[in-house]
């Protein structure tokens, strides 16, 4: 069986980049994984995220600073307060004029309450109050907020999405698009919604960020990582919400 | 080998570049891309190597060894009955030309790419002696899947 050339090959085998998923078919990725991983996150005592949660109540509760006072002192009973927060990050922070992820109002916080420097990128501690916090919209719906600052942002991480990068001249989409479900050497791709960050990952052994699975996935296709907070990275983040729209937020996840 | 030596790779590129074009000829580039005769069990070794061809990320291929084939691409078995050399060669080394959406990489390539990591910024994927011993391989796969 031999194809008459390059034409008929086009014709066969042409998939356009970026045929985005319809929203009936947009589900967590939470659904490829095995019964036993799927069965570690759903069960708190067996999910070591929860773990992170744990930390990140008692750092909730910790003074700090030279005003000795505690995320609880401004915000009181997280399991009230930050109750659906994390499903509507990243927000625009219109005294900064800049879109910001749930880690990075924490550092604000931290900055601008508490009068200390912010933790960190993947330390324990900013993991852990970030695993708290978006631990309080476990079973919500992703909301990304309206406001045209925020649609901006969702717009330039989409570009980047679906831009070819890397020495593998790869995009995002062209994997989490076109071709979740399948196989990538043994590894499932899956649709890539961010649902369930910070997440425990049994490859790292340990709980990571959103940013961090992202940057995997940039050295993956042998593209220089943004750095941690860049704005590429939250423009991304923005983007992946918005495409998650409606899907429940699993924080501790667990996966593969 | 993640740091296999840059500047021997540039040098054999450039020259390379411009042989690729004056020898392209349709849908194949009919002449070795060093003028020598590729090893295929060199080929197979940098097929089933997921950090030197990464054929086996996209790809399936009669490598019974390596367990972790993918599926994202047609199985390269019986690749050597579909096709000439010439269109194999032409197939790895710039599978863009026959379909501009394609996700294989094109792996002589080294320009034109966008925010390449540092420690392969200005290499192709594979060296030119490589691409040969993986197309010498590719020709011995005349089995169908
Ligand atoms: C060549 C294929 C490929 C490309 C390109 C790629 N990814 Fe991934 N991605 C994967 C695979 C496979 C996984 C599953 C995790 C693993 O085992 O590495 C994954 C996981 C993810 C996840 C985690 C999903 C979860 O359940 O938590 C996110 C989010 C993600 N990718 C986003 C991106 C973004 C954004 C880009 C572009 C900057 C990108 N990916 C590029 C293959 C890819
Ligand atoms: C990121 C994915 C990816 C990687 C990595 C990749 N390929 Fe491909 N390859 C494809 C796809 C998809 C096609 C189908 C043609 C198209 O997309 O236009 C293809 C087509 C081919 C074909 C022609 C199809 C046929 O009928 O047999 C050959 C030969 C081939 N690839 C060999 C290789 C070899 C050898 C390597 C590694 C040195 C490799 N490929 C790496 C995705 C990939």
């Amino acid at each position: 069986m031999r194809l008459p050339g390059a034409a008929a090959l086009t014709l066969l085998l042409a998939s356009p980049l970026g045929a985005e998923i319809r929203p009936d078919e947009r589900r967590s990725d939470f659904h490829q994984m095995s019964p036993e991983t799927r069965a570690m996150q759903t069960d708190d005592t067996a999910n070591p995220g929860m773990l992170a949660v744990l930390d990140g109540e008692a750092l909730w509760r910790a003074k700090a600073g030279p005003a000795g006072r505690s995320c609880a002192d401004c915000h009181g009973d997280a399991r009230i307060t930050m109750r659906g927060v994390a499903a509507r990050y990243p927000a625009w922070n219109a005294a900064r004029g800049t879109p910001v992820g749930l880690a990075g109002q924490i550092d604000i916080c931290r900055a601008d309450r508490q009068g200390i420097s912010a933790w960190p990128a993947e330390s324990r501690e900013r993991l852990a109050v970030t695993a708290y916090v978006a631990h309080q919209s476990r079973g919500m719906p992703i909301s990304p907020p309206g406001d045209p600052e925020m649609a901006a942002a969702r717009e330039r991480g989409g570009r980047l999405f679906t831009a070819r990068m890397g020495q593998l001249d790869l995009a995002c989409a062209a994997c989490h698009d076109d071709n979740w479900g399948k196989r990538l050497g043994g590894t499932p791709i899956p649709q890539a919604h961010p649902v369930g960050y910070p997440i425990y990952r049994l490859e790292w052994q340990a709980v990571g960020s959103l940013q961090r699975r992202l940057r995997n996935c940039l050295s993956g296709v042998r593209a220089e990582p943004f750095p941690y907070d860049a704005p590429e990275l939250i423009e991304l983040e923005a983007f992946l919400m918005q495409r998650a729209a409606g899907l429940p937020i699993e924080t501790p996840a667990v996966r593969p | 080998m993640w740091f296999r030596l840059p500047v021997a790779a540039a040098l054999a590129c450039c020259t390379i570049g411009t042989h690729v074009s004056a020898q392209e000829r349709g849908d194949a580039i009919p002449a070795s891309l060093t003028g020598l005769p590729g090893d295929p069990a060199r080929g197979r070794r940098i097929v089933a190597d997921r950090t030197r061809g990464l054929c086996l990320l996209c790809h399936s291929a009669p490598i019974p060894e390596e367990r972790f084939q993918g599926d994202l691409a047609p199985p390269l078995a019986g690749a050597g009955t579909r096709w000439s050399e010439g269109q194999l060669r032409l197939r790895v080394v710039d599978p863009r030309r026959l379909n501009p959406d394609t996700i294989m990489p094109s792996y002589l390539r080294r320009d034109g790419l966008t925010r390449v990591a540092p420690a392969w910024r200005g290499r192709p994927i594979l060296e030119p002696q490589e691409i040969e011993d993986v197309v010498a391989y590719l020709a011995t796969l005349r089995e169908q899947p």
